[in-house]
């Protein structure tokens, strides 16, 4: 752990794979600058890898006032071990307050063998981050503005604010899809600070033997409108029918875990607590009950509609049009209202 | 030559199967209503574990960290094919992190002979998927997470598949490891009705003395004996620091709990007819929300 360091700086870990940032810390970068500028600290993005300097321009239009460069021919792929080992030693150098990482395949492997190594806190999958105050009831202390950690937990049944206060820095990785992206601003430069890494290949553990990455088919989080179909939809014939409405609607096509797990479309269009997290601006939720899981990764959005025959669905508690009927009947008549306005 | 395989498990309450029962009247869960089930992905880990075993030989470890009731979790893998199980119990270890679950656990694994470190991916009372990277790194080993396939096993070197959800990756390293087990990994073998019928008898020593009756160490004596009596580990058994520990050893505390109250939004019932959708749709239209 290092001591307590309110002058320290707020940091994100900037993955990168084959040169290009990973969409999660981009996001990030909205907080991170939203959360220094609170304390009144620099912004600094922590970029590793191998000649991965051009990305460091980028970081500076999101918001980053510094940018700690780490370049070595053993990071050019991510490797626990040897992020960890360059990571660990930059924090005990420069003694940041907050460090922030994308709660991606990479960042959850990664955070936690720093956090054990540095003896320090880590909360997981946090869905928001706030600058707050805390009390500790038996000695009335009070803690000033501390990164309060908000995540959901038990299933998406509570949501927890988790701090740390005494042994930094203040670590979380945090969900994809729950930040915005900010807007780039091409005019603003970070300063950019080369660090010099120590390795031997002796820290590589890993031989990768093989790698076979899949793009997502579907980018729900870019989706200004998403329909997307549950359990009630009943077969992956009748899923024809949410591909229809997302058509005439240009949107993307979601679905609940269960739908997915019935084989009626495919893994990367599940919106929910183990999907992905969306805040569209219109949400179309068919033959969707609506389990708190679902409704943890799609309640954000500006607009829902629901169908669904049972009138005591709990999706209607979130939605702001209720809709109760077959969504055989009324899909079709949506189509065909949409098709004439528009 | 065998492989010894230590796999962390954990009893967690069933967060996947909340029924109305388990709802309190406000809308938030009563946790105390959910059942008690073995962690999903800690099956996949244990199977994992089993598997190396009938191929190879040696000696499958389950070891838990949790209350008294958690035997259970131990008793089913053992019905399932485990060689030995370990329970650490200890009041000092309530309020523990991740970090200082982590510490625990490492100073458990530490009194083991071991070659593969096995648990699932994660639990799903929390998700955090910390606990795996955190012993690791406490152990001082390889971390290979998101396992969904054991290649290749051959003298101290390992070739694994990773499904890491937006990928695959073969890695190549050497023993000792500890691998993270995903649900994708394999279909859990079911208890086995003779090793039930064995087993269902096997109690931890915590768990005789709440049973209370005569005379408990006569008891844990002659479940000893019958190889019924389930391993039991508190804090001073492990030699471990108690400024690691618990409370005190955990960095992250709670600043608050809410509980999800479902409901609450403004909202418009739309008749299911073409007049109610057309109105309902051209709202949109005008407040631009969609065309």
């Amino acid at each position: 752990m290092i001591d307590v360091n309110t002058a320290g700086e707020v940091w994100v870990f900037a993955e990168q794979h084959e040169g290009k940032i990973a969409d999660t810390p981009l996001e990030l970068m909205s907080k991170g600058r939203e959360l220094a500028d609170k304390l009144g600290v620099k912004l600094a993005a922590v970029l590793l890898g191998d000649d991965v300097s051009p990305l460091a321009a980028r970081l500076g239009h999101l918001g980053a006032d510094k940018v700690y460069l780490a370049e070595h021919e053993l990071l050019e792929h991510y490797q626990t071990n040897t992020y960890a080992k360059v990571i660990d030693g930059l924090i005990r150098r420069h003694k940041p307050q907050i460090v922030l990482y994308g709660a991606t395949p990479c960042g959850r492997d990664l955070a936690p063998r720093i956090a054990s190594s540095i003896k320090a806190g880590l909360t997981a999958d946090c869905t928001d981050l706030q600058i707050g105050n805390h009390e500790v009831k038996k000695t009335g202390k009070v803690y000033e503005n501390l990164l309060f950690q908000i995540r959901p937990a038990f299933g998406g049944n509570i949501i927890a604010t988790i701090i740390n206060y005494d042994r930094w820095p203040q670590m979380a990785t945090v969900r994809d899809g729950v930040m915005p992206m900010p807007e780039p601003d091409t005019s603003r430069k970070a300063e950019v600070v080369k660090e010099t890494v120590h390795l031997a290949a002796a820290d590589l553990p890993l031989e990768i033997l093989g790698q076979h990455m899949q793009a997502r088919k579907v980018n729900l989080k870019a989706s200004r409108v998403i329909v997307a179909g549950g359990a009630g939809v009943g077969s992956k014939d009748n899923f024809r029918l949410i591909y229809d409405l997302a058509h005439c609607l240009g949107a993307a096509p979601g679905a609940t875990r269960a739908a997915v797990d019935l084989g009626f479309i495919d893994r990367d269009h599940q919106v929910g607590q183990t999907g992905t997290t969306v805040r569209p601006s219109l949400y179309i939720a068919v033959g969707i009950s609506g389990a708190i899981q679902h409704q943890a990764g799609m309640s954000e959005s500006k607009k829902i509609i629901a169908i669904n025959n049972d009138p005591d669905a709990p999706i209607f508690d979130v939605a702001h049009y209720k809709i109760v009927g077959d969504l055989n009947e009324v899909a079709p008549m949506m189509i065909k209202s949409i098709k004439e306005k528009v | 030559m065998g492989y010894n395989c230590v796999v962390l498990v954990k009893q967690v309450p069933d967060t996947k199967r909340i029924t109305g029962q388990a709802m309190n009247d406000d809308g938030t869960v009563n946790r105390g209503a959910l059942a008690a089930i073995f962690n999903p992905e800690d099956l996949n880990a244990l199977e994992l574990a089993l598997e190396i075993r009938d191929e190879f030989g040696g000696k499958v470890t389950v070891m838990t960290m949790g209350l008294p009731a958690a035997s259970d979790v131990l008793r089913e893998a053992l019905y399932r094919g485990a060689d030995e199980a370990i329970l650490i119990t200890d009041r000092r270890c309530a309020a523990s992190d991740t970090l200082a679950t982590s510490y625990i656990l490492s100073c458990a694994v530490k009194k083991l002979d071991y070659d593969i470190v096995l648990c699932g991916r994660q639990a799903i009372d929390g998700d955090t998927a910390q606990v795996g990277p955190q012993l690791a790194e406490k152990l001082g080993i390889t971390q290979v997470t998101y396992v969904e396939e054991i290649q290749k096993l051959n003298g101290d070197g390992l070739v694994a598949r990773r499904n890491m959800g937006n990928g695959r990756q073969e890695v190549k390293t050497t023993l000792p490891v500890l691998l993270t087990v995903v649900d994708t990994a394999n279909e859990p073998r079911v208890a086995a009705a003779k090793r039930l019928m064995k087993y269902k008898d096997a109690m931890s020593p915590v768990e005789i003395a709440i049973a209370g009756g005569d005379d408990s160490s006569a008891r844990q004596k002659a479940l000893a004996e019958k190889g019924l009596l389930i391993k039991q580990w508190d804090l001073d058994d492990l030699d471990a620091d108690l400024a690691w520990c618990g409370r005190d050893g955990s960095p992250t505390k709670v600043h608050r709990i809410m509980s999800v109250v479902l409901g609450g939004k403004e909202s418009k019932s739309v008749e299911a007819t073409q007049a109610g959708i057309d109105a309902m749709v051209h709202e949109l239209i005008e407040e631009h929300t969609i065309g």
